[in-house]
């Protein structure tokens, strides 16, 4: 007997309907996202893949209130979103972080509203759930670019989202830091819950990561196709079936797969 | 370069001491009557710190500079805030701004009269006026250099706006703010200076020009100049240290 897969059988959690982007530069318009229709079930890890500058960021900012659709509407949980919410965190590429504030005034930015014996319990959970433990004190400027973005990822758990919005978080670290920021974000999303939606132009990365990978043409960025990837995690990337996902995903936005 | 550890203070020490001597050989060359020798000056600050004026006349003037400077703090960031925050608020007020602030303080010495009589009180107003407008200016320009990123990152966590303002937007314009800060207390240590020579009876200012008036003691004009120039030191080197505090100085590194 399997039991049923993760993303069978859960509510839609954001539903995105119809939405249209076009900003309007020097008087010419340029639309940046066409008809944009998607569903995402609570507690997914859905990747918006596509190449640099085709209008996924876009999407991510609309998704998450910064910026309001040209037409077309985002819901999310059934209601329309209107702006930022705290129930769902943006994690910027890279340099979110405040860094005026230490590790531990990071990642309790966001815990205001709590008394101070919960806000203090909170942070040190996360400082230690993303191993920052011994750098409570550290400012950003002294720690490395991956200490810096699991202290942003920190931040937008300790509020305890149910969302999360990754705007390529690992671009700018090296490859080395990345594979390993990818497994502790799976472990994180495992350990806590969370429905997230990731941007990346690395379709590895969308591969290695995702139940769901929407692959997005260039601009005007239109949802090509959505590729389940149903490999169980951890995820075996020499197995045949991750290959066979990968190549056809390399075949889909058209890149002969050899360098 | 790698300075050696005692470079950094034997050296000025020594460019002190050369110019002493050029100084001292200058006055018993020229044979003046009136300019004071090294050590004459030396006596005059001795005298000025018997009679007890030396730390009077210091308190009075650091007094003065810091009402006007607090004052154009307390006016300046918050207007700054505002102004940087709001475009269209900095778009109808720049325009004044820019207009007003190449007027030398000095220029306002009979305004401030007019104002506020002579007295403390003209003093003041002039080291406001000195301090606001540089404070002002970098903290607009602060606020509008501030990366949108951490604007929306602080509304995501549910700030409201003065929350943004005070958690958010301030601090991350503050690195900017604190070298406005620093040239507003350099000008305001000057213009307090050339206020006391006009309007009030004690400080270094008055010492200074009192000096020359009652009795042509240049000894002691020279002490008051000596005076004014190591405190204006001294406030410089406070205001670097604050550049070094850990929650501003991330502004400071070229990463």
């Amino acid at each position: 007997m399997t039991p049923p897969s993760r993303t069978t059988a859960r509510e839609t959690k954001l539903r995105v309907q119809g939405v249209n982007k076009v900003f309007t530069r020097d008087g010419k318009s340029v639309n940046v996202l066409e008809d944009i229709d998607l569903e995402i079930r609570d507690g997914e890890f859905v990747c918006l893949l596509g190449p640099s500058g085709c209008g996924k960021s876009t999407l991510l900012n609309i998704v998450a209130g910064f910026t309001p659709p040209t037409s077309g509407q985002v819901y999310i949980d059934g209601e329309p979103v209107t702006g930022p919410d705290p129930r769902r965190i943006f994690v910027f590429q890279e340099r979110g972080v405040f860094p005026w504030l230490t590790v531990e005034g990071n990642i309790g930015f966001g815990l205001f509203r709590l008394p101070p014996k919960e806000k203090a319990r909170r942070i040190a959970h996360y400082v230690k759930l993303v191993g920052l433990s011994g750098f409570e004190q550290a400012y950003p400027a002294e720690l490395s670019g991956g200490m810096k973005q699991r202290l942003e990822v920190a931040r937008a758990l300790a509020v305890n989202p149910d969302m999360l919005f990754l705007d390529e978080p690992f671009g700018a670290l090296d490859s080395i830091t990345r594979l390993l920021m990818r497994s502790e974000l799976l472990r994180i999303w495992e350990a806590e819950k969370k429905t997230i939606l990731f941007v990346t132009h690395d379709i590895e990365e969308s591969v290695q990561l995702a139940d769901r990978v929407v692959v997005m043409s260039a601009r005007p960025a239109k949802i090509q196709r959505v590729v389940e990837i149903d490999i169980p995690h951890p995820r075996d990337i020499s197995s045949p079936r991750y290959l066979k996902l990968r190549d056809g995903i390399f075949e889909e936005i058209g890149l002969a797969h050899k360098v | 370069m790698q300075l050696r550890r005692w470079e950094p203070t034997v050296l000025p020490l020594l460019t002190a001491l050369a110019v002493l001597a050029v100084w001292e050989i200058g006055v018993r060359v020229s044979g003046t009557k009136v300019f004071p020798s090294p050590a004459e000056v030396g006596r005059g600050l001795e005298e000025l710190l018997r009679k007890g004026l030396l730390w009077r006349y210091t308190a009075d003037s650091l007094l003065r500079v810091g009402s006007g400077y607090l004052l154009a703090i307390l006016v300046g960031i918050p207007l700054g805030l505002a102004l940087g925050w709001y475009p269209l608020a900095a778009r109808a007020a720049n325009p004044l701004i820019q207009m007003l602030r190449p007027i030398s303080p000095l220029a306002w010495i009979p305004v401030a009269i007019v104002l506020f009589g002579v007295g403390n009180e003209s003093a003041v107003f002039l080291i406001f006026l000195a301090s606001f407008f540089p404070i002002l200016v970098s903290t607009m320009t602060g606020v509008r250099g501030v990366p949108p990123m951490f604007r929306l990152a602080g509304a995501n966590f549910g700030l409201s706006i003065a929350a943004l303002l005070r958690r958010v937007v301030f601090p991350a314009a503050l690195p900017h703010m604190i070298v406005g800060l620093r040239i507003a207390l350099g000008i305001a240590w000057l213009v307090v200076v050339a206020a006391e020579m006009i309007a009030v009876d004690s400080g270094l200012g008055y010492l200074v020009i009192d000096s020359r008036n009652a009795g042509k003691r240049y000894d002691l004009v020279i002490a008051g100049m000596i005076l004014i120039g190591l405190i204006g030191l001294g406030l410089d080197i406070g205001m670097r240290r604050l550049e070094r505090l850990k929650s501003v100085r991330w502004g400071f590194l070229n990463d």
